[in-house]
């Protein structure tokens, strides 16, 4: 046997994806077209009230009505158990009891009053008209301000505060920086320092993934097992949430995740509705399917964001920062959602940002009201934190009258200055910011369109031109379980991989992610011909059946590749190490004198060979192995992270104000990202483009709306903008690849960062646009009234706000 | 109850529905044509997207008995018997314009539709086209540049399916 031509390498290959065949032709696997003999539909009668007490409910009528088999209400249901929050942030979280379908109280618009299980889902549809549910009202909270400092009426009588917890982190107290207090305070008597103070709002948003959440249970599954297909994005955290929260044995539950139509993190929840369906299949021993409309997945689904930031940092006047001091409120909504208290805290180690900031202090409060829980949503807690210093680098630019840039430039860690351990704690294996910002402002054309926007307000253009930077960076890579650990998670940060080497040289890896769009079987197809250096269509990846892999920890936080992936690649290594022994047995040489490439085993310095295929083959057949040698290759490996991985980037937005409408238009847009060694450039470009699409919907089109008396009044996609293609730009996007130390691959991750960098990009342009007008601040999401608005009022006061940089137009 | 007759992908079938039936309900639980999806039920995001006699529809804004005696083209008939995909099929392919997929259906059935009325869009056209119809995951660059594929492809091949 000769040794061959190297193939090409599949690792940066813009490979199509071999998920889209069934896609594209309409073969989905969606939960909600998964259909039963003997299945019963479910429709959910859902509490109209935002905080009440249920007096009564009579289902008399519709027991009664055509097809339907059942009605449920809580206390129907004595099997049920409080829904978990798996991270309970300090030792004294408060945290109320979260029942799948509640027996006494509502606490927020939505809440499950009873179940109704029919024939068909329109006959279950009708008899939720039919339950008469009378209900005692309840004062109800949706001020933030008012929930945490105690002058609003207590939700949760038992926990006699609506503070579910406060959390700090102080670089003085943590010995990884100077006391940020202290720093603040001289620096407001010191004449050579500015303290630039700022309120922000993150609003409320909804992840708005296109299938509404669906789950269907068959209690009679083969094997004896109770087999739950559901829309969620953690199909083993789900698992092992419901023995702990409903007590049924972790053997007995197999959870399939088929095909799964986006999640954003709105699918990382357990849910009521998951419960409720398995609650009514196992009580009626028949299969049960509950899919939800969209106005229920508005209403009833877990949010995202809502915070109040409030946010000082102290600088010298040459534009070094010497302070940085985070208070936050965090809207919880009415329970704590699985990983909900959280998500906050996961922004407290990225305030910081790229920068060095000498002194810093992190506080963040959550609180309870009679909102839909709040959960993670992409990028969860860090793009809140990028939004935060983002935003006050422009406003201490502005204070300074410098270049936006500028004053970044005199902050960030210097390319040779990594691995840098930050004021918050964390060390940053590599970086080059300076690289990504040069590319971005080349991309961007940044000097003439300054000159185009002094132009247009010299000449008071109807169309002002602004100009907004977002230089990011993002912990990803979810998580060292030591850090999980000093944070008190519920759980690990591993990922788990095995690898099946067939007679036939089809290769099977199993992993512990649960993909919904990513194009991680492509993507981990590449990795594996690459390591073990067989035909990337022979890679077949399996995923998201609890008894196929049946370890994992699932798809969140930019995790798959940069844990996910590095456990295939550890898996390989494995099945590598255990074929050179069978390889050197069989070409009868010393297996120190074997050498591995392109999926073939030499004997160095001749040309005898063999492939690994052979050797799977050999072990398949088992007829000539060295003495004591098991005969399998399979290998199982799991991965867990030393350290986050930190992609980061510049991102450059020119927006156009139309003065007279208030509409924002986006000129430009630029993303120079940095994720590392990039497997596939064209699910990278995928994510980021997502990615954007997202941040941008945040900065001007998106929030969910509570009225006071708790109704959600964005609740249908007629009410909650979600952008269509005519409402986003064509993005501009470019690499620098700076390959994070951290991992074998030098991947980081990239499913976040078009959204934690892009919010403040656009609304530091639309700023940029209009602070001639006096407008120090418009409120997200930016949308033409609030600019429209913003313009009126600061031209009418203009002069009196200090942030503005020369007067009106 | 009243009774139906619908081509569906080419197939001819005779049905009792309620009414009320919405012309995606009797497509997913009638015809089991399980490739059309719902996205939403304010006839916003498009993911229900079919061809009603040609011409694209929103699945769920039609009743079944408004279907009766047409012509209806899911995702499903949309490719060639021998399973050759269809321009835009194969354009939403080779350009990544597809993640999740669930939007895809619809939005293909858009894409053949918008073609069929402008073969020869500009971005911005394709933009409006697409306007009625979500896409949560891409953020519409590559689907644009689908579309775009797409019609150079039907052009070539001498005008739309």
């Amino acid at each position: 046997m000769t040794t061959t031509e190297a193939p090409p390498a599949e690792i940066g290959r813009a490979r199509t994806r071999k998920e889209d065949q069934h896609l594209i032709t309409g073969h989905s696997t969606f939960t909600d077209s998964i259909v039963l003999p003997g299945m019963v539909h479910l429709a959910m009668v859902r509490s109209p009230l935002a905080h009440a007490t249920i007096t009564s409910i009579d289902t008399t009528a519709a027991r009664k009505a055509p097809g339907v088999v059942g009605v449920w209400t809580g206390r129907d249901f004595p099997e049920q158990g409080g829904l978990a929050c798996a991270w309970p942030i300090t030792p004294d979280m408060k945290s109320p009891v979260h029942l799948p379908v509640p027996t006494d109280t509502v606490n927020h618009v939505g809440e499950i009053v009873a179940v109704i299980a029919a024939r068909t889902k329109a006959e279950a549809v009708d008899a939720v008209e039919l339950v008469d549910v009378q209900y005692s009202e309840l004062p109800v909270v949706t001020d933030l301000a008012a929930a945490r400092d105690g002058s609003a009426p207590v939700i949760h009588g038992d926990l006699g505060t609506n503070v579910s917890a406060t959390w700090v982190f102080d670089s003085g107290e943590a010995g990884t920086g100077g006391n940020a207090s202290a720093a603040i305070e001289a620096a407001r008597s010191d004449p050579d320092q500015i303290v630039v103070e700022r309120t922000f709002r993150q609003q409320r948003l909804i992840p708005a993934y296109m299938e509404p959440r669906s789950t269907v249970c068959d209690p009679n599954g083969v094997g004896d097992q109770i087999t739950i297909w559901s829309a969620t994005q953690i199909p083993h955290i789900l698992r092992t949430m419901l023995t702990l929260s409903q007590g049924i044995p972790e053997g007995k539950l197999r959870i399939i995740a088929p095909d799964v139509g986006g999640g954003f993190g709105g699918k990382l929840e357990v849910t009521p509705e998951e419960v409720a369906t398995i609650m009514v299949a196992r009580q009626l021993g028949k299969p049960a399917k509950y899919t939800e409309t969209r106005s229920e997945t508005m209403m009833a689904a877990h949010h995202g964001r809502d915070q109040i930031q409030h946010l000082t940092l102290s600088a010298r006047k040459d534009g070094t920062i010497t302070g940085f001091d985070v208070d936050l409120t965090a809207n919880m909504g009415a329970y704590l959602a699985l990983v909900g208290p959280g998500v906050p805290i996961l922004g407290a180690f990225m305030y910081n940002a790229i920068y060095k900031i000498p002194a810093y202090r992190f506080s963040c409060t959550n609180v309870f009201t009679n909102e839909v829980m709040t959960d993670a949503y992409r990028g969860a807690g860090r793009p809140e934190a990028t939004f935060a210093i983002e935003r006050m680098m422009d406003e201490l630019a502005t204070e300074l009258g410098m270049d936006p840039i500028e004053v970044r430039r005199r902050n960030w860690i210097r390319h040779e200055e990594f691995p840098f351990t930050t004021v918050a704690g964390l060390t940053y294996d590599s970086g080059n910011y300076e690289e990504a910002t040069d590319k971005a402002l080349w991309h961007f054309g940044y000097d003439d369109l300054r000159a185009e926007q002094q132009r247009r307000r010299e000449s008071g253009d109807r169309i002002q031109l602004g100009i907004g930077t977002s230089t990011f960076t993002e912990m990803c890579g979810l998580a060292p379980s030591r850090v999980l650990g000093s944070l008190s998670y519920g759980a690990g940060g591993w990922e788990a991989a095995s690898i099946r080497m067939l007679p036939t040289g089809v290769v099977e890896v199993v992993t512990g992610i649960s993909p919904h769009g990513q194009g991680h079987v492509t993507g981990f197809s590449q990795i594996v011909a690459d390591r073990l250096g067989v035909p990337f269509e022979n890679v077949k990846i399996l995923h998201g059946d609890t008894n196929i892999s049946a370890k994992g920890l699932d798809t969140y936080g930019s995790r798959s590749l940069a844990v996910g992936g590095i456990a295939v690649v550890k898996a390989a290594d494995k099945v590598i190490a255990k074929a050179k022994t069978i390889a050197a047995h069989l070409l009868e040489a010393s297996e120190d004198d074997i050498d591995f490439a392109h999926g073939t085993f030499t004997v160095r310095g001749t040309e005898s060979s063999v492939t690994i295929g052979d050797i799977a083959l050999a072990t398949f057949t088992g007829h000539n192995l060295p003495d004591g040698v098991e005969s399998s290759l399979d290998s199982e490996a799991v991965f867990d992270p030393e350290n986050f991985s930190f992609p980061h980037g510049t991102h450059l937005c020119a927006a156009e104000v139309d003065t007279e409408t208030g509409k924002v238009t986006i000129r430009k847009y630029v993303a120079v990202d940095d994720v590392g060694v990039v497997i596939n450039p064209l699910l990278v470009d995928g994510q980021v483009h997502g990615g954007l699409a997202q941040g941008i919907a945040q900065a001007l089109y998106e929030e969910a709306q509570y009225s006071v008396d708790g109704q959600l009044t964005s609740g249908t996609f007629v009410d909650y903008l979600v952008p269509s293609a005519v409402d986003l730009p064509d993005y501009i996007t470019d690499k620098t690849i700076t390959p994070s130390t951290s991992n074998p691959l030098g991947v980081k991750g990239v499913g976040e960062a078009g959204t934690i960098a892009s919010t403040p990009a656009v609304v530091n342009a639309v700023l940029d646009a209009v602070r001639q007008f006096g407008v120090a601040d418009i409120p997200m999401p930016m949308t033409p009234a609030r600019v429209w608005q913003a313009i009126q009022d600061g031209s009418t006061t203009a002069g009196s706000n200090s942030s503005s940089m020369g007067g009106a137009a | 109850m009243a009774k139906i007759t619908v081509a569906v992908d080419g197939t001819t079938y005779q049905d009792e529905v309620e009414p009320r039936m919405l012309l995606v309900q009797y497509l997913r639980e009638k015809v089991g044509k399980t490739g059309t999806l719902i996205g939403c039920d304010t006839s916003n995001c498009g993911a229900c997207t079919v061809l009603l006699d040609g011409a694209s529809v929103k699945s769920c804004s039609v009743l079944a008995v408004q279907a009766d005696g047409h012509e209806v083209t899911t995702i499903e008939g949309l490719a060639g018997i021998n399973g050759e995909l269809h321009p835009v099929q194969q354009a939403f392919h080779d350009k990544h314009a597809l993640q999740c997929g669930y939007c895809t259906p619809g939005m293909i059935m858009r894409s053949v539709c918008l073609l069929n009325e402008n073969p020869h869009p500009t971005e911005a056209e394709i933009r409006e086209g697409l306007n009625g119809n979500l896409c949560r995951c891409t953020g519409y660059q590559n689907i644009v540049a689908a579309v775009q594929q797409a019609a150079d492809a039907l052009a070539t091949a001498g005008g739309a399916r």
